[in-house]
């Protein structure tokens, strides 16, 4: 559809750009305030001591059917997990229950306060005590702490431990150890965290190299941040040596645990000699990504790491009541309250629905349905690293690129017009023009068949016409974006004086 | 799909995970439950609680029960934004990126300042951010944070600190707020940061406009931390020469949930924008010259720099950031300023009225906008018990939280109470 498209009038509602809410409605529009003062008024200027404001802060005039129009038009610009397919490798865009959302905004909930009297807070640190005793059986790492708000905040805060762990024990070293395939966010976490990072190459089967391990390790080395099942999808066959290895010089091992979900109720990062982890609750407990989060990113450590962790820690007394805990070497907080509240209900209702057998039953689907969708499309992209994977692969798409000049950015883009959100492309790194997908457990072998079929049609495509790839994606609300005019002129904000 | 891959069962799928490691038996976890049961399990865990929201409620310390519109939660519950991912792709992403764009404006508005981020966890997070900010712009390892600061803020710090990254001094309160003078003898030119909070933790607002020429005379920046509820009716910290502004987003529009998820917001001057932690979206247009959204400035993030980024922080609280941002858009300039006034105004008609009870001394004197500190002349603890049996939750007993605070009780007064719920606190307190 074009905009001269003589089927289509000017108005016709089709999801495009919207103005912006600043440039909707008019000065008089008005949606809600506060009721009437039932007491007695006071001068601000007096009450403030004279730092009231003067100049109103430009905020939208707006009524409540303008909001609804406005953001109702919004989410029609956004692809969700509702929307179709989301096979985006690394971050386990798996359904949302609708039980759970239902759940968190309980009033008995979401109208806790932080600080009310335990007495009247016992469902909640049950609650909370329920989901962390679940995640250490789960994890086999039996201290855990709810607190961190994310992935990479766990991480911070597990490092964090380790750096009170080697203090404790005359010596907080130097360095943390990370294969080149890491998340980003794991250098950046080390920096963060006052260590230095050294960058290890992976093996030729995408594995730790175990030789150039040892190579790195001494008692300078604080610790090693491993992802397993790694970024490539691929379960490292060395984990024992490779923790083992790193106890021998006294270092601690520390598991991402983005990948989690290929191995619940099969293997335990406990039982692989991992001192840490962090859980994302929002990939492998099923709570919403929200554009971004909340998330939620508990870890989970073993005894020896315990009295580390962050208080207050939820904990359930002798007389069958719970209350909250610090431990005597806790390296404190790393935010306030207990932490993402609302994500653990959505996460307990999860565990509590799939219990024992539905996790794994869960993490076994996930890893059927990857290397299904792996078999069908390895003949048409490259597959670099050719074994069964864990619950997500790698593709390639180095031939595309070789023999028509498509890129792998092309056919993430032309797979937005066929309605399915592209995989993580570009990442990992040690893969040419990389395809990373994790279809989850939660699609269906009829939405899994149809992704194969629109991989396999758009390699079709490029071979008959690659500047049909090279222009997609033509249906969605915007096309491709200029992002190096976004750096070069930076438009951060709208300013009142541009509404003119 | 078995036979499809090649392998007679789904365990030679997981051949790669050594014997030794593999768990040999079940998980130790109950039988899953029908969604029947699961819901009643949860709701029983809810019936044994009772909220803040259920009593007459006047518990604030960073974490307030504001008036919902009911708006918000219906933009909130569209699946299009809550089982979205991060906006990495735009084409497919551009609701979220808009409101992102229109909460960065609004933060901006609110605050005064030039630019503002995605959103972060939450305001101790935010308020650690920013400290390590100042830190990499001038190069400098030292911050002062101000002892009226929320306590658990300052853990928060300190817990960030043990890194080696930077070094905490606190400076100490008197009557309740922070004298500049006191604070100039902290502040010196190895100090990349003077951090205060207004509103502080006890409710009063500090002499921003002294405490900013406190940081700036020795090169240091100015970190403020503000309550955004009150923006409509306290005069923008970047009138008082802040240069970096953070806080906790809750207030607009959040439920309190037992403190999180709620958000960190965070605003600085357009010089400062390349050492922004966070992300950010920006305004830009497609290839076919319309207009779009997109997140950028991505070469100061992780996924880029690596253990060069400006943090480790790989997402935002988007979705408590398009809360805050409906609920922006539901009050707009009027209902943020009634909303401010209403607090104010009955935080002022409490405190004289718990005061009339005799049963409290007022222990500062200095100006404050919602929330208040008093000591209460008998056992706080067992008078807040008391009226928890009487359905108040009467304010929040500081003595629990610091021993150091012992007998003082927060009051915070939200648009929700009325004069009749705050008559009837102030005769139950003095039946005590």
């Amino acid at each position: 559809m074009t905009a001269s498209d003589a089927r289509f009038p000017k108005d016709a509602p089709v999801r495009g750009p919207r103005a912006l809410i600043f440039e909707t409605g008019s000065p008089e529009s008005r949606c809600v305030e506060a009721p009437a003062l039932d007491v007695p008024d006071v001068s601000l200027d007096e009450a403030l001591a004279g730092e009231v404001r003067t100049q109103p802060p430009a905020l939208p005039h707006v009524t409540e059917v303008e909001i609804a129009r406005h953001y109702h038009h919004l989410a029609t610009m956004n692809f969700g997990v509702d929307s179709g397919p989301y096979p985006l490798g690394s971050c386990t865009m798996k359904y949302n229950p609708r039980l759970n959302e239902d759940a968190c905004r309980l009033e008995g909930f979401a109208g806790l306060h932080p600080y009310q009297p335990l007495e009247t807070i016992q469902g909640g640190l049950a609650l909370m005590v329920g989901l962390a005793d679940a995640l250490a059986e789960i994890t086999g790492l039996p201290g855990v702490t709810l607190q961190p708000a994310a992935g990479a905040h766990g991480e911070f805060t597990a490092i964090m431990m380790f750096r009170a762990y080697h203090t404790a024990m005359g010596d907080p070293r130097k360095r943390v150890v990370i294969p080149d395939a890491a998340h980003g966010t794991n250098p950046a976490t080390v920096h963060m965290a006052g260590y230095e990072v050294t960058t290890i190459a992976s093996d030729a089967n995408g594995a730790v190299d175990l030789e150039a391990l040892k190579a790195a390790l001494d008692t300078d080395v604080a610790a090693l941040m491993l992802t397993n099942p790694n970024t490539l999808g691929l379960f490292d066959p060395n984990i024992v040596a490779i923790t083992e290895a790193v106890h021998a010089v006294g270092a601690l091992a520390y598991c991402d645990g983005a990948n989690m979900n290929a191995i619940m109720g099969k293997a335990r990062p406990g039982d692989m000699g991992f001192d840490a982890m962090h859980i994302n609750l929002h990939k492998t407990f099923s709570t919403p990504h929200g554009g971004g989060g909340p998330g939620a990113g508990p870890v989970c450590v073993t005894a020896a790491l315990t009295p580390f962790l962050p208080g207050p820690l939820p904990v359930r007394l002798d007389d069958g009541t719970y209350g909250v805990g610090w431990t005597e070497r806790s390296i404190g907080r790393v935010r306030s309250s207990f932490g993402n509240f609302g994500v653990f209900v959505r996460a307990y209702a999860y565990v509590l629905a799939l219990g024992g057998d539905g996790l794994r039953a869960a993490s076994e689907q996930a890893v059927l349905s990857a290397n299904y969708m792996k078999e069908k499309l390895k003949g048409t992209y490259p597959l670099p690293y050719d074994r069964p994977c864990m619950h997500e692969f790698v593709l390639s798409g180095s031939r595309l690129r070789k023999e028509h000049g498509v890129h792998t950015l092309d056919v993430a883009k032309r797979l937005l017009d066929y309605g399915i959100h592209p995989p993580t492309i570009y990442f990992p790194l040690i893969v040419d023009e990389s395809i990373m997908f994790e279809p989850t457990e939660t699609e269906s072998l009829e939405d899994i068949d149809r992704m194969i079929e629109v991989m396999l049609t758009i390699a079709a495509e490029a071979a008959s016409d690659p500047d049909l790839l090279h222009g997609a994606p033509y249906s969605t609300p915007v096309r491709r974006l200029d992002e190096a005019r976004a750096v070069k002129q930076p438009d951060l904000r709208w300013r009142p004086s541009s509404a003119e | 799909m078995l036979r499809a891959v090649g392998v007679a069962d789904i365990d030679e799928l997981f051949e790669s995970v050594p014997a030794a490691v593999r768990l040999g038996r079940p998980l130790d976890l109950p039988d899953g439950l029908s969604e029947m049961e699961t819901a009643s399990s949860l709701r029983a865990l809810a019936d044994a609680n009772t909220p803040a929201t259920r009593l007459v409620s006047f518990a604030g310390a960073g974490c307030y029960d504001h008036y919902i519109p009911a708006i918000v939660d219906h933009v909130v519950r569209r699946p299009e934004f809550f089982t979205a991912y991060t906006p990495y792709q735009p084409e497919a992403s551009q609701g979220t990126l808009q409101n992102i764009y229109e909460f960065q404006t609004m933060i901006c508005e609110l605050t005064g300042m030039d630019v503002a981020n995605a959103s972060m966890y939450d305001g101790a997070t935010a308020f650690v951010e920013a400290a390590l900010m100042a830190s990499r712009i001038t190069k400098r390892h030292k911050v002062v944070v101000v002892g009226s600061v929320h306590p658990e803020w300052r853990v928060v710090l300190r817990t960030y600190a043990a890194s080696g990254n930077i070094e905490v001094v606190t400076c100490p309160v008197e009557d309740g707020v922070i004298n500049p003078a006191t604070a100039a003898m902290l502040v010196d030119d190895s100090t990349a940061a003077l951090l205060v909070s207004s509103p502080n933790f006890v409710g009063h607002l500090e002499d921003l406009a002294a405490l900013g020429e406190v940081a700036h005379a020795a090169g240091a920046l100015f970190v403020v931390s503000v309550n955004p509820i009150l923006s409509g009716v306290l005069e923008p910290p970047s009138s008082f020469g802040a240069d970096i502004v953070v806080g906790e987003g809750q207030p607009l529009g959040n439920p309190m949930s037992l403190g999180g998820p709620g958000l960190g917001f965070f605003a600085c001057r357009q010089a400062h924008l390349r050492q922004l932690p966070g992300r950010i979206v920006g305004r830009t247009v497609d290839v076919d010259g319309r207009g779009a959204f997109v997140l950028t400035m991505q070469t100061r993030e992780q996924h880029i720099r690596r253990e060069k980024a400006t943090s480790n922080i790989c997402s935002n609280h988007a979705l408590n950031a398009l809360a805050a941002a409906v609920y922006l858009s539901a009050v707009g300039v009027a209902g943020l300023e009634s909303v401010g006034r209403a607090c104010v105004a009955k935080a002022h008609y409490l405190r004289e009225a718990l005061l009339a009870t005799g049963k409290f001394d007022a222990p500062y004197s200095a100006p404050f906008a919602n929330e208040f500190a008093l000591r209460y002349t008998g056992d706080a603890a067992a008078m807040h018990a008391e009226m928890v049996r009487r359905g108040f939750l009467a304010g929040v007993d500081l003595g629990a939280i610091d021993p150091g605070m012992d007998g003082l009780v927060l009051f915070a007064v939200t648009e929700k109470r009325t004069k009749a719920e705050m008559d009837s606190l102030a005769k139950e307190v003095a039946s005590l």
